[in-house]
């Protein structure tokens, strides 16, 4: 028979498998995950936390510079950027951070549409990353409840 | 895996800093501006049994290390507390680079003993030399991993032996 427990846990594992596969994660995620322990049971989701916070903030300033129409300061744009891709980088936002390569490439060659285009996207994309994440976490919690173990997912 | 680091970090008492004991913590000062690398470094280091201290930018760690501009007679090596074992430090800060502190701290004769290491998200060869050359213990490429601050220990611990 199969237990609420062992649905959950199977979504779990099917849902964690799926952000890698379609490439929303890559294994710097893996690396956080081995960092929460006993000790900080929700280093993940404080992490995780903290970089969408900092996603906001960041494409805020971006957002700002590029709206000074005709006096674009294009290095300013670029180092949020450039903070922007260290954050996604050190969290395993594999999709936010391909962005920000693009971003920093419109930056160096001061294009405009292209920044403008591209602080689109990322904006798209950590918000989506939030809301799947949001839903892996609430996944978690359920298994939790429901008295099981969240299990190790292998990508 | 120390259960006992899951509180605040112990204090290590070390009788004279010539004298060290077998199973001393490292104290690291890590220095970064950015926020989610701070908070990755400084896990990553707790999680290896070591004692951290932050600072989002060079001048603060400067100042922490006691070389900052006001006291330049603050001797570091005096106050326990302050005796850093490594400096882990990103490149790329604005005001004053990791390059820059990583100089700064082989200029002193209190801690020019210090390693440093420098971090960066960029694999650039001619970067990695100059740091190299100018006394950097190591270069470590970003993100930082568990087994990256692994093989760092193990590397300064035989240094130390």
């Amino acid at each position: 028979m199969d237990t609420l427990v062992s649905q959950l846990q199977r979504q779990f594992r099917d849902y964690t498998i799926s952000l890698y596969h379609q490439g929303f994660l890559d294994d710097q995620f893996t690396e956080l995950k081995k960092l929460q322990d006993e000790c900080s049971p929700d280093f993940v989701a404080e992490v995780v936390s903290l970089f969408f916070e900092d996603c906001e903030k960041l494409i805020g300033n971006m957002a700002r510079a590029l709206d000074q129409t005709g006096n674009v300061d294009f290095s300013l744009v670029g180092s949020s950027v450039h903070q922007l891709k260290g954050s996604s980088s050190s969290v395993g936002a594999k999709r936010v951070k391909g962005l920000c390569v693009t971003f920093k490439e419109c930056c160096d060659s001061q294009n405009f549409e292209g920044c403008v285009r591209c602080l689109q996207q990322v904006d798209i994309e950590y918000k989506s990353l939030k809301a799947k994440l949001q839903d892996l976490f609430s996944l978690e919690q359920q298994i939790v409840q429901a008295g099981g173990r969240i299990p190790q997912v292998d990508i | 895996m120390n259960s006992g680091s899951c509180s605040s970090l112990m204090e290590v008492g070390y009788d004279d800093h010539h004298h060290h004991h077998g199973h001393e913590e490292l104290h690291v000062l890590a220095v970064d501006d950015n926020l989610i690398d701070r908070k990755l470094v400084e896990k990553l280091l707790k999680i290896s049994s070591c004692k951290v201290t932050t600072a989002e930018n060079a001048i603060r760690a400067l100042e922490y290390l006691g070389l900052g501009d006001q006291d330049q007679h603050i001797d570091a090596l005096t106050n326990n507390d302050l005796k850093v074992n490594l400096i882990i430090t990103d490149y790329c800060m604005p005001g004053m680079t990791g390059f820059e502190l990583l100089k700064k701290v082989k200029e002193s004769s209190n801690l020019k003993e210090v390693p440093v290491v420098i971090m960066s998200s960029e694999n650039i060869p001619t970067r990695i030399n100059k740091c190299l050359a100018s006394g950097a213990q190591m270069f470590m490429q970003k993100p930082l991993k568990l087994s990256d601050v692994e093989k760092l220990k193990c590397h300064l611990m035989n240094c130390r032996s």
